[in-house]
C-alpha cells in the first residue's frame, strides 16, 4: 500500500479546484454556479489544511476557518442576488443575465 | 400774301388728320367729310392763288421762290460743319423750307385739286364702309406728306414726305386690315418701298458730301456751274441712287410688284396714290434732280431704258388680266415707264406734261371702275361684267373718254403728252434712242388694245352677269359722279395746254415749265425765251415732216388697237375666249402668271420658296443664321457643358471613394475593427467574466511557474 503523503491531498484539492471552476464556467443553473464557487473555496481550505499538517503549525487552520466565515457570508449575499434576480426575470438560467450585453 | 403763307397749305391736310386722329371717333360722318374734305378744298384754292402770285412773281423767268420758315437740322453757326471736295467749308443744313417753281406749280395745282375730286368721290364711295373718320384722316395725312414733298426746298425735307407718302401708302391699302390678303400687300408695298428709299437716301447723302448741300437752289446752280465733267463718276452714282429710290415709289422694274397688289385698298386709294399721286414722286424727284442726272448720260441712259422696258412688260402682262383695277394698275406702271422714259432722253418737260394729263385721265379710270364695282356689288372680275353702257351711262361715257385719252387719240388729253415723248424718244441725241421709240410704240398699240378691251367687256358687250348682280346695277350717287364730270372734261382739254407747235399752237406748258430744266448756267431769262438747249424743240422746226409722220403712225397704232379689241370682245359671250389663249397658250400662262416675276422673287429674294433643299433669299438667310446658331454655336455650348459634366464625374468619384472611402470612413472603419474585440471585455456574460478571470490567473501561474 502507498503511503498517503501531502501530494495525496493537493491533488485531490486541485481536482476539487478544477471541477468547481468547471461548475462556475459551465452551469446554467445560478444555484449550482453558487455551489460550485464553494467547492472552490473549500478546495481551497483542504489545500491549506494540508500545509497546515505538513508543516506543524496551526496557521493553515486558522485561514481556513477564515474562509469558511467568508463563504458563508458570501453564499448569503450571493444567495440575494439570486432571490433579486429571480424577481425581476422569472428564471435563474445564467445566460440569461445579459442585460449589458450589447 | 399768299406766297408768304406757303407753309400753310400741307398744314390743312395736316390740321385735318390731327382733327380726326384725336376727336375722329366722336364725330359724325357728315363732321368728318366736312372737315377732311374742307381742308383740301382750302389748300387747292390756296394753291390756285398761289400758283397765280408766283407767276405774277416770276413773270415767265421761272425763278423759284424760296421760303424758309426755320432751320431744322444742322445750325447756323457752323457747328456741323465739313470739307467739300474742292476745300470749301460747306455747313450741313436741313430747313423746313417751300420751294415753289414751275415745276412744283404744276403737282401742286394737280396734287391738291385731283386730290380735291377723290375726296369728294370718297364722301360718296365709303358711305357704306366702316372706319369712315380713320380712311379720311389717312387721306389727309396723305396729302400732308405729298405736298411737304412738292413744296420741300431740300432733299431731306423731301424724304420726310417720301417716307410719309409710303406710309399713308402703308394705312391706306392695309384699310382692311382684317383681310390678309390686304396686310399683305400694304406689307409688300411699303417693304419694297423701303429698297428704293435706301437708294434714295444713299444718293442724297453722296450729293451732299459731293456738293455740299441738300438744297435744290445750290445743289442746281453748282451743278450747272460748269465746275463738273459731264460723266462724272461720283455724280452718275448719286444719279443712279436716286433713280433706284423712284424706281421703288414710281414702281418701276425691279420693284414694281407692289403695286398691282396694292388694288386690295378701296378704289379711291387707288386712284389718289397709285394713279395720280405717290407714284408721280419718283419723276418729280427725277426731275428736280435734273441738274444732276443731266452730267451723267449713263444714268439718263439707264433710266430711259428701264423707263421703257418697264412700259411694255408692264402693258404686255395688262393684256390679258381679269380684274379690272389690276388692268389699270398695270397701266399705271406701263405709263410710268412712258415719263421714265421722256425724262431719260432728255425730254424733261414732255415727262412733266404727260404725268399731268396722266393724273386726270387715270384718276378718272380708277374712279370709274370704283363706279363700276359699286354698280356692280363688288364685283371686280370683268368676266363677270358686260352691257353696263346703257345702266350706268355716266361712268359709261366718263371711262370712254379716259379710254381715248390714254390710248392716245386726238383731240384727247393723252394724244399730246404721248405723242410728244414719242417725237422727242426718236429725235433726241441725234437718234441714239430710235430702237427705244419702238418699244414706246409697241406698248402705244398693246396700251389702245388692253383699255379697248376693258371698254367692251365692261360695257359693250352682252352681259356675264349674275342675275342678283344683274337687278341691283344702279347708277352712282352725284358725289361720285361729279367728279367723274370734271376730270373727263380735264382729260378732254388738259392736252390742249400744250398744243405742240407743229400744230399751230404755242406749247404754252412745256414753256412754263421749261426754265426748270435749263442747262444753261443762268437761271434768270429774259421773258418769253426758254433755255437754249431745250432738247427737242430747236429740232422741231427743222424736222416737221417727221413728226407728223411719227404723229400719223402714234394714231395709226391706237386706232390699230382699238380695231383688235373691237373684234375680240365686242360680242364677247358668257364663254369668251380671251384670243391669246387662243393663238399662243404657253405665252398666255406667261402672261396671265405675270411672267412669274413674284414666284422668282419668293424664290431668290424673300426665299419663302426652296430651290430643291436650299432656301435663298432673306428667309434662307435666317434659315442659315438659325442653322449656325443651333448646331455650330449651341454645338459649342453643349461641349462645354459635357466638358463640365465629365468634370463633375471625375470629381464625384474623387470625393466618394477617395475622400469619403479613405478619408472619413477609413478611420471609422478601423474603430469598428478595433471595437469587436474591444467589446468582448464588457459581455454582459457573466460566466465569460469569470472565464475570463480564471484565464488571467492561469496566465500568472504560467508566468512564475516557467521563470
Amino acid at each position: 500500500m502507498v503511503p498517503i503523503t501531502t501530494l495525496h491531498y493537493l491533488v485531490v484539492a486541485a481536482a476539487l479546484f478544477v471541477l468547481g471552476v468547471i461548475g462556475v464556467l459551465t452551469r446554467r443553473n445560478v444555484v449550482i454556479v453558487l455551489m460550485s464557487i464553494e467547492l472552490i473555496l473549500n478546495a481551497v481550505n483542504l489545500n491549506l489544511v494540508a500545509f497546515s499538517r505538513m508543516w506543524g503549525k496551526l496557521d493553515g487552520q486558522v485561514f481556513a476557518i477564515f474562509i469558511v466565515v467568508d463563504a458563508a457570508a458570501e453564499a448569503a449575499v450571493g444567495l440575494g442576488i439570486l432571490i433579486a434576480f429571480f424577481r425581476n426575470k422569472e428564471t435563474i438560467n445564467v445566460d440569461e443575465i445579459d442585460l449589458l450585453k450589447w | 400774301m399768299f406766297l408768304n403763307h406757303i407753309y400753310l397749305i400741307p398744314l390743312f391736310p395736316a390740321f385735318g388728320a390731327a382733327v380726326m386722329f384725336f376727336f375722329g371717333r366722336r364725330l359724325q360722318k357728315a363732321t368728318v367729310s366736312a372737315v377732311c374734305v374742307g381742308v383740301i378744298v382750302l389748300a387747292f384754292l390756296f394753291s390756285c392763288f398761289t400758283v397765280a402770285e408766283y407767276t405774277h412773281f416770276a413773270r415767265g423767268t421761272g425763278r423759284p421762290f424760296e421760303k424758309i420758315v426755320y432751320t431744322w437740322l444742322g445750325s447756323g453757326d457752323g457747328h456741323l460743319t465739313f470739307t467739300r471736295r474742292d476745300g470749301t467749308l460747306a455747313s450741313f443744313n436741313a430747313d423746313a423750307g417751300f420751294l415753289l417753281d414751275p415745276l412744283s406749280s404744276i403737282w401742286l395745282l394737280f396734287v391738291t385739286g385731283v386730290g380735291m375730286l377723290i375726296h369728294v368721290y370718297s364722301t360718296g364711295y365709303m358711305t357704306h364702309e366702316g372706319g369712315y373718320y380713320r380712311f379720311f384722316g389717312y387721306l389727309n395725312l396723305f396729302m400732308f406728306s405729298m405736298l411737304t414733298l412738292i413744296l420741300a426746298n431740300n432733299y431731306i425735307l423731301l424724304f420726310v414726305g417720301w417716307e410719309g407718302v409710303g406710309l399713308c401708302s402703308y394705312l391706306l391699302i392695309g384699310f382692311y386690315f382684317h383681310r390678309e390678303s390686304a396686310s399683305t400687300a400694304a406689307n409688300k408695298a411699303f417693304i419694297v418701298n423701303r429698297i428704293g428709299d435706301a437708294g434714295f437716301i444713299l444718293g442724297a447723302l453722296t450729293l451732299v458730301w459731293y456738293l455740299g448741300s441738300f438744297r435744290f437752289v445750290e445743289i442746281n446752280a453748282l451743278a450747272r456751274s460748269g465746275q463738273f465733267a459731264v460723266g462724272d463718276h461720283v455724280l452718275t452714282a448719286a444719279a443712279l441712287l436716286l433713280f433706284v429710290g423712284a424706281c421703288g415709289k414710281s414702281a418701276q422694274i425691279p420693284l414694281y410688284v407692289w403695286l398691282p397688289d396694292a388694288m386690295e385698298g378701296p378704289t379711291p386709294v387707288s386712284a389718289l396714290i397709285h394713279a395720280a399721286t405717290m407714284v408721280t414722286a419718283g419723276v418729280y424727284m427725277v426731275a428736280r434732280s435734273n441738274a444732276v442726272f443731266v452730267l451723267a448720260p449713263t444714268a439718263m441712259k439707264t433710266v430711259a431704258i428701264v423707263g421703257a422696258i418697264t412700259a411694255v412688260f408692264a402693258a404686255s402682262i395688262g393684256l390679258v388680266q381679269n380684274d379690272i383695277k389690276r388692268v389699270l394698275a398695270y397701266s399705271t406702271v406701263s405709263q410710268l415707264g412712258y415719263m421714265f422714259l421722256a425724262l431719260g432722253v432728255g425730254a424733261f418737260a414732255a415727262g412733266v406734261f404727260h404725268v399731268f394729263t396722266h393724273a386726270f385721265f387715270k384718276a378718272l379710270l380708277f374712279l370709274g371702275s370704283g363706279s363700276v364695282i359699286h354698280a356692280m356689288s363688288g364685283e371686280q372680275d370683268m368676266r363677270h361684267m358686260g352691257d353696263l353702257r346703257r345702266r350706268i351711262p355716266t361712268t359709261h361715257w366718263t371711262m370712254l373718254i379716259a379710254t381715248l385719252a390714254i390710248a392716245g387719240i386726238f383731240p384727247f388729253a393723252g394724244f399730246f403728252s404721248k405723242d410728244e415723248i414719242l417725237w422727242q424718244t426718236w429725235a433726241s441725241e441725234g437718234g441714239a434712242y430710235r430702237i427705244l421709240w419702238f418699244v414706246g410704240y409697241g406698248t402705244a398699240l398693246m396700251t389702245a388694245f388692253y383699255m379697248f378691251r376693258l371698254m367692251y367687256l365692261t360695257f359693250y358687250s352682252p352681259s356675264r352677269m349674275s342675275h342678283e348682280v344683274e337687278h341691283h346695277v344702279h347708277e352712282s350717287p352725284k358725289s361720285m359722279t361729279m367728279p367723274l364730270v370734271i376730270l373727263a372734261l380735264c382729260s378732254i382739254g388738259a392736252g390742249w395746254l400744250s398744243w405742240p407747235h407743229s400744230l399751230g399752237g404755242s406749247a404754252r406748258f412745256e414753256k412754263f415749265v421749261e426754265p426748270v430744266f435749263a442747262r444753261e448756267a443762268v437761271v434768270l431769262q429774259e421773258e418769253g425765251k426758254s433755255g437754249q438747249l431745250a432738247a427737242g424743240e430747236k429740232e422741231a422746226e427743222h424736222t416737221d415732216k417727221t413728226e407728223y409722220f411719227l404723229m400719223f403712225l402714234s394714231l395709226a397704232a391706237a386706232g390699230v388697237g382699238w380695231g383688235m379689241a373691237r373684234r375680240s370682245y365686242l360680242n364677247a359671250g358668257k364663254d369668251y375666249v380671251e384670243p391669246i389663249a387662243e393663238k399662243a397658250p404657253p405665252l398666255y400662262t406667261v402672261l396671265y402668271n405675270k411672267w412669274f416675276v413674284d414666284e422668282g422673287y419668293d424664290y431668290v429674294f424673300t426665299g419663302r420658296r426652296k430651290i430643291g433643299k436650299i432656301r435663298l433669299g432673306a428667309m434662307g438667310a435666317g434659315e442659315a443664321a438659325s442653322w449656325f446658331d443651333a448646331k455650330i454655336i449651341d454645338g459649342a455650348v453643349n461641349d462645354v457643358g459635357w466638358v463640365t459634366r465629365a468634370v463633375a464625374m471625375l470629381s464625384t468619384w474623387w470625393d466618394k471613394w477617395i475622400i469619403d472611402g479613405l478619408g472619413v470612413n477609413g478611420p471609422a472603419i478601423l474603430a469598428r475593427m478595433i471595437s469587436y474585440p474591444a467589446r468582448l471585455f464588457e459581455w454582459g456574460l457573466v460566466q465569460w467574466y469569470a472565464l475570463v478571470m480564471i484565464a488571467g490567473l492561469l496566465g500568472f501561474g504560467m508566468y512564475y511557474v516557467w521563470k
